[in-house]
């Protein structure tokens, strides 16, 4: 994903400037860029949010289906979550199938989601075992320019609290739509805060040229609580302990910043 | 996902339902260089965990517009065979596959001198035999080890373990009813002599004070692992060397 090359002397100068506690965009190491935040933006969906996170942007649209549990879990609705690395967004980006990235960034950002049980699975259960209503969350890059998980996840909450469910009925088995819609039951709020470690130094939000020059990161997925609910690293890099707990804390304040964003009490 | 319990997995006086201590880790049994083609491989089981990891290169590349100018391209793949879990899975590598595959290859990437060998390609292939959670921690084991056999020139071991929360307690090296039933998994994967961290996923809720505890237990198993690997590389070599004497005996 991060092909394109960044000179030498720059690289030199990202490095230099954030051993002084300071970035090439003039951030500090635990700023994020500014987020904006537009719900509701495709009208067939039945939730739908995009998110810019400085020059990244995101769509996530949200689709409610009708389809069976899973045989280990016949009282609950189904999640599912993919990422597409849309070609428009990056001379980097290609056609065809999702790659490990675009995989990774979809299972991070339903790891997020699942293991904070933000959604109500089990009111998404019709008839136990057989029907159940199926949450299609799509995320949708638009543009790339660094941390697209922390968009993603940004937009795919975002976008949650304002899906809306068909009504329904069932007749005979059969499973009707009725005119009328419901919120989705949503109970936890899950913020992924992401870090790029670069001369060993750790920046919230990286954007592309310094996920370019990065040694690697780590995504760490906050819920209401303040609880961790997920965890990530990637890139090839390593951290030390002393990082990993010293990013816990920045993420805690990071997500609680951010999810003022997102969800108006 | 939290089912009803019926049966606690881990009991009042804090042991599991395996019979295990909470920092506790499974029998481990670790054999290296016990493929015939490979350039280097190892087997471990780890409780009911059946893995052997395989390591070619370093070697030319294919296809070659992969090859790296400055360093050997590490590559990985993570497989379970369809008859390693309880209902059979397709051989088709899975999305879960694919991330694995990819985070376990970024836990090697800070052990290998790959700047040694440019244009190369060094290729591990893992495959799960038989599952019992925490595959991806004993994957890494054995790979490390399969390296090492390979003869490539490693900053250091890399040994992996999970931590988790299990009925409220912090436990280490979770198996399969412990991931599924218990509240947090944590895998991570670890360089002992050079104390990095080259691996760290979680999924699960924990306290900052939990997540503490978890990380600091994960790493002490770590610690064991690598032990048990330095061995078993040892024991190889025991191995060879007899051989060798038995050689010279017979002439």
């Amino acid at each position: 994903m991060t092909s394109p090359v960044v000179a030498r002397m720059k690289q030199k100068r990202m490095a230099d400037l954030i051993s002084l506690g300071k970035r090439l965009d003039e951030r500090g190491l635990t700023d994020y860029r500014e987020a904006q935040i537009e719900i509701g933006v495709i009208e067939k969906a039945e939730g739908s949010a995009r998110v810019r996170l400085g020059k990244t942007e995101v769509l996530v649209g949200i689709k409610i289906g009708l389809g069976e549990p899973f045989s280990d879990v016949p009282n609950q609705g189904v999640l599912t979550v993919n990422a597409e690395l849309v070609p428009l967004a990056s001379p980097t980006f290609e056609p065809g199938p999702p790659g490990e990235d675009a995989i990774e960034l979809a299972r991070v950002v339903d790891r997020g989601i699942r293991e904070s049980k933000a959604i109500d699975l089990e009111k998404l259960c019709i008839t136990p075992g057989k029907k159940v209503f199926i949450v299609f969350i799509d995320l949708y890059v638009l543009n790339y320019d660094g941390n697209l998980i922390d968009a993603s996840a940004l937009a795919a909450l975002a976008a949650l609290l304002n899906t809306k469910v068909f009504n329904y009925e069932v007749k005979e088995g059969e499973v009707q739509i009725k005119p009328g819609y419901k919120s989705l039951p949503i109970r936890n709020y899950p913020i992924a805060v992401t870090f790029a470690k670069i001369n060993d130094k750790l920046v919230v939000d990286p954007c592309l040229e310094e996920e370019q020059v990065m040694e690697t990161r780590l995504t760490m997925t906050i819920e209401k609580d303040e609880k961790v609910c997920a965890l990530q690293k990637s890139g090839k890099g390593y951290f030390r302990i002393q990082q990993i707990l010293e990013a816990a804390k920045i993420a805690r304040q990071k997500a609680a910043e951010l999810r003022k964003l997102v969800v108006k009490k | 996902m939290p089912k009803k319990k019926v049966k606690k997995v881990v009991n009042k006086e804090n042991i599991r339902h395996d019979g295990r201590k909470l920092s506790e880790l499974r029998p481990i049994k670790l054999e290296v260089g016990i493929l015939g083609n490979a350039d280097g491989s190892a087997y471990i089981e780890q409780g009911k965990n059946k893995i052997l990891a395989g390591v070619y290169g370093p070697k030319e590349v294919h296809p070659k517009h992969l090859a790296l100018p400055d360093r050997s391209r590490l590559r990985c793949r993570y497989h379970m065979a369809p008859f390693s879990v309880q209902e059979r899975k397709s051989p088709a590598p899975s999305r879960r596959d694919i991330e694995l595959s990819k985070v376990i290859r970024e836990a090697f990437e800070p052990s290998v001198f790959t700047e040694y060998y440019p244009k190369t390609s060094i290729d591990i292939f893992i495959e799960v035999l038989q599952a019992d959670g925490g595959t991806r921690c004993a994957s890494i084991t054995a790979a490390s080890l399969a390296l090492a056999d390979a003869g490539i020139p490693l900053r250091d071991l890399v040994s992996a373990c999970a931590a988790g929360k299990v009925d409220g307690r912090i436990v280490l090296d979770l198996n399969d009813k412990e991931d599924k039933e218990g509240e947090a998994d944590l895998p991570l994967a670890y360089m002992s002599n050079l104390n990095a961290i080259t691996l760290l996923q979680m999924d699960g809720m924990l306290t900052s004070e939990e997540f503490e505890q978890a990380i600091n237990l994960a790493l002490e198993g770590c610690n064991q692992i690598y032990q048990l690997q330095k061995e078993a590389l040892k024991a190889k070599y025991v191995e060879v060397k007899e051989t060798m004497n038995e050689g010279a005996d017979e002439q």
